[in-house]
């Protein structure tokens, strides 16, 4: 079996007193889909910073394959390249277009010239669903199609690893079903996936893996079945059924995120 | 300087030949505020950017700069600069109200590109770094275009304030609108006049300038 894409080993990171990170490891291998879920202010999202580095550790040690990220000598720029990360809010650049968004980074980063961006850009547009939204601002987009297009505008670089930290939290309900099912079509291509979400749904449906972030640290890892027919501790059961009360039981038995 | 007559009375002609008497110098003042402006534009720029992502020093000293001039009257400022100018490199003249122009106004376009800067928040620069750009390029790439676009009705009225600076370059012997307007005004024994021709100048600069500002940010505005 091919190694990991992306080994975590024992990262620590605290702001001032509070700890947030407290010793967190795990592996995700090629191909893999893995959900990350925890309470709010747990740690999810200065996980996956300090993964790419946007947040540096404390403490630990992170690895891109064979490539110690952590280490001061790699060109941290250069591994960036390799990990596409969505956020929650898009940060789509205000001032471009949809497509100039996609084509920064590979004239700017990948030093391509602007015809041979803008035709890689116009493909990943077309991945996302966009090509008819390419030449509008951000502004003039649906909160659906800014998260396209910003999954466009990382997966442009050809990354190894997808990180997402809650991309559909920021969006209307009738606008998270297209967001998904781009991440599902992703997934179903072999994308390898870290996912911070809350849609369980999804984390039942697509990942291989969830973790369960609790107090900076993680207390379940295992495949969707195990984690929610028979987790190992009573407060993952708790958490569960807070997060059916909130978003409603999108990942009933049958998988189908809506209910209707 | 003597004040105008009981009896004055506004001689159009005269406003019209002081309007003629000054108008070669609404070059100089032109000049003045261009450069000052531009040369304000890139160094302030190059503050707010160093007070933002800069490291402890560069922030301090930008900081430390911005503060002790924006305390300081314009017109000590630029007394200060114009003589800095000389000691330093010589220069004299118009060059060395430039000099002392553009230290002003770099001050006050610092704040302004800095608060910009702010307001984009953390996300466009983490976006940019996610995606392999080193902080330089994300700071020429993503951070500026967007700073420059939202500092744009800001800038308008700092352009409009420069302008009307540039009138205090007359006190260190610069040959500008408000220079000239003096001495027309000791010239004819009617500073009065000379003083309206003189505003009616300005006021014309100035709305020019709001203008074409204006027109700039309805164009480049960021969508929002
Ligand atoms: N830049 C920062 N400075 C200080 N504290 C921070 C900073 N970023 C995060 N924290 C703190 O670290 C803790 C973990 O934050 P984090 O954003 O990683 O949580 P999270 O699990 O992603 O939460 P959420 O579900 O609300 O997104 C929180 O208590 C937060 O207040
Ligand atoms: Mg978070």
């Amino acid at each position: 079996m091919a190694g990991p894409i992306l080994r975590v080993e024992n990262l620590h990171k605290a702001y001032g007193k509070t700890e947030v990170l407290r010793g967190v490891s795990f592996e995700v291998a090629p191909g893999e889909v893995v959900v990350i879920i925890g309470p709010s202010g747990t740690g999810k999202s200065t996980l996956l910073r300090c993964i790419n580095q946007l947040t540096p550790p404390d403490q630990g040690r992170v690895w891109l394959e064979d490539v110690e990220i952590t280490d001061k000598r790699t060109d941290i720029n250069k591994v960036r390249e390799h990990i596409g990360m969505v956020f929650q809010d898009f940060n789509l650049f205000t001032h471009l277009t949809a497509i100039q968004n996609v084509m920064l980074a590979l004239t700017k980063v990948k030093r391509m010239s602007p015809a041979e961006a803008r035709a890689k850009a116009m493909l990943e547009m077309e991945k996302v669903g966009l090509v008819d939204k390419a030449g509008l601002y951000p502004a003039e987009l649906s909160g659906g199609q800014k998260q396209r297009a910003a999954i466009a505008r990382s997966l442009a670089m050809d990354p190894k690893v997808m990180l997402f930290d809650e991309p559909t939290s920021a969006l209307d309900p009738e606008l998270i079903g297209e967001v998904l099912e781009v991440m599902k079509t992703l997934a179903g291509e072999g994308m390898t996936m870290l996912v911070v979400s809350h849609e369980m749904g999804f984390a039942r449906e697509v990942s291989d893996r969830i973790i369960f972030l609790e107090n900076g640290a993680i207390s379940e890892d295992g495949p969707p079945e195990q984690f929610f027919t028979n987790p190992k501790h009573a407060r993952t059961r708790e958490f569960l059924g807070k997060l059916t009360e909130l978003y409603g039981n999108h990942g009933g038995p049958r998988g189908g995120r809506r209910k209707k | 300087m003597f004040r105008p007559a009981r009896d004055h009375r506004l001689d159009l002609s005269l406003f019209l030949r002081s309007l003629k008497f000054i108008a070669p110098a609404i070059k100089v003042t032109v000049l003045l505020t261009v450069f000052a402006l531009t040369f304000g534009l890139v160094f302030g720029l190059a503050l707010a950017v160093a007070r933002v992502y800069g490291n402890r020093f560069a922030a301090t000293a930008a900081g430390a700069y911005s503060r002790v001039v924006r305390s300081l009257p314009t017109l000590v400022v630029l007394y200060i600069f114009y003589n800095l100018a000389w000691v330093a490199f010589r220069v004299g003249g118009v060059a060395a109200a430039v000099i002392a122009l553009t230290a002003c106004t770099t001050a006050y376009q610092s704040e302004i590109f800095r608060g910009a800067i702010q307001s984009l928040g953390t996300g466009q620069m983490a976006a940019a770094r996610s995606l392999g750009m080193s902080r330089a390029t994300a700071i020429r790439s993503v951070i500026i275009p967007q700073v420059l676009r939202l500092a744009i009705p800001s800038w308008s009225n700092e352009a409009a304030i420069v302008l009307k600076d540039s009138s205090l370059a007359s006190a260190v012997g610069t040959a500008e609108v408000f220079r000239r307007s003096q001495q027309i005004g000791a010239a004819n024994r009617d500073y009065l006049t000379a003083f309206l021709a003189a505003g009616l100048i300005y006021f014309c600069l100035t709305f020019i300038t709001n203008r074409v500002l204006d027109f700039a940010h309805k164009r480049y505005k960021l969508k929002t």
